[in-house]
């Protein structure tokens, strides 16, 4: 099951060149850039680790991607997202978010349903990878 | 189908206007500023114009499709301090931008201590941090040599300098890397990393200026801060350029500057004490030849 979130997730995956350009648009917009990582696909799992600082005095977009390709090297069987902070209201917010790189397999989510007091349910779902340890759920 | 067909065959150029290019890419404006503003330097001038002609041409082959590898940019400036290679540096960004070599145009200036750290690993990220920044523009490493220095082993400049290699291969479309420094310093520097040499198209070597030169530099300088010479005070400029010049630590125009810089400053305690009454903008402005001729140059001291 293909993982989609943050924006253009309706998008097939981008090259990097396209991936240069939306960055590019970014940092013209005088957002800092940063590069994250994950293992836990869990759409409730914002907090992803970062790889280096967010790039705020890089005016070009080929820091971004070089920082990218080295993440891939390491992390290349994770996701990989590239966020953009904004901030000019005075805090740093999202501007937007985009998925850059994922893993060759996606197992999907495990949707489990409880039943409880008065015959309501309740929903959960677990991903099918983070049975296995933080580190080892893809190859 | 056909129609993508018809869009391909307008889009192949058969013929470029070399003329035309050049006009469009706004690079005539900065030559001639570089001619204007720069004073002496011909050979480094003729040499900017030989390279910006030779990346025109590359450009057009591009377009006609006879090119397909993109050039090796890196330079090396090679001079006596005060020779004018930083300020070379920035109209070099300035021209490889219009050219459309580098995405953005900026110039990042950087010296030994900004790409090595001080304890191990320190310096891969400080390093990659100064190359990221520079992407897309210029990257100026100011005395360069200092970063190699084989008497001690556990000097961490060798890894400084693995990593800039390999970005200059790998990232040539992303950064033009510029070494600068001392002439000799720079050859020797070349000699022991031969990596280095062969990823750098372009030794461009600055001549010191001549004593006329140094002089219209001087000229220069003042107008532009709102000053002016008279005859005495210009002969006086003449005379401690001559002098000045047989001495060490003589920094071409940067020693210049630093000479009108304490002219200014003896001017000023000159019209404070004299001035009785009100005074206008040329007296404020006027630097008299005992201004320079104060100088510890001319009772044989030296200026540093």
């Amino acid at each position: 099951m293909r993982v989609t979130q943050g924006t253009f997730s309706f998008l097939p995956d981008f090259t990097d060149q396209q991936i240069h350009e939306q960055v590019q648009y970014c940092i013209d917009n005088g957002w800092a850039v940063s590069i994250e990582y994950t293992d836990d696909p869990h759409p409730r799992n914002t907090y992803w680790e970062m790889w280096g600082h967010p790039m705020f005095d890089n005016p070009d977009a080929a820091a971004v991607v070089y920082e990218l390709n080295e993440c891939r090297k390491v992390y290349g069987s994770y996701y990989i997202r590239i966020i953009a902070f904004d901030s000019s209201p005075g805090w740093e917010s999202i501007r937007l978010s985009f998925i850059v790189n994922r893993p060759a397999e996606e197992p999907g989510f495990k949707l489990s349903r409880t039943e409880v007091k008065g015959r309501n349910i309740q929903y959960s779902i677990t991903p099918y990878s983070s049975d296995k340890p933080q580190g080892s759920r893809y190859k | 189908m056909e129609n993508e067909g018809k869009e391909k065959e307008s889009e192949i150029v058969t013929e470029v206007n070399l003329k035309e290019d050049f006009q469009a890419s706004g690079v005539a404006d900065i030559l001639a500023e570089l001619d204007n503003s720069l004073i002496g330097l011909t050979p480094v001038k003729t040499r900017i114009k030989e390279t910006a002609s030779l990346l025109l041409v590359d450009k057009a082959r591009e377009k006609l499709g006879l090119v397909n590898e993109s050039p090796t940019l890196h330079m090396s400036f090679s001079g006596n301090p005060g020779t004018g290679k930083t300020t070379v540096a920035l109209k070099m960004a300035n021209l490889l931008f219009r050219l459309g070599y580098v995405r953005k145009g900026h110039l990042v200036t950087v010296t030994r201590d900004d790409l090595v750290g001080q304890y191990i690993g320190h310096t891969a990220p400080k390093t990659k941090e100064v190359l990221k920044k520079a992407m897309g523009g210029v990257l100026f490493i100011d005395e360069a040599y200092y970063l190699y220095r084989p008497e001690n082993e556990r000097d961490y400049g060798q890894e400084a300098i693995e990593i800039l290699l390999q970005v200059m291969e790998n990232n040539r479309d992303d950064l033009v890397v510029i070494l600068a420094g001392y002439k000799d310093k720079m050859d020797k520097f070349f000699e022991s990393n031969p990596g280095f040499r062969s990823r750098i198209a372009h030794h461009i070597d600055f001549p010191d200026y001549s004593n006329n030169e140094l002089l219209e530099i001087a000229e220069v300088m003042v107008a532009s801060m709102n000053y002016q010479f008279n005859e005495e005070s210009k002969k006086a400029m003449a005379e401690y350029i001559k002098i000045r010049k047989k001495q060490p630590h003589f920094a071409n125009a940067r020693s210049i500057r630093n000479a009108i810089d304490r002219a200014r400053l003896r001017q000023a305690n000159r019209v404070f004490n004299n001035s009785k009454g009100p005074i206008g903008a040329s007296f404020l402005s006027q630097i008299e030849d005992v201004d320079i001729r104060q100088s510890r140059v001319f009772s044989g001291g030296i200026d540093k």
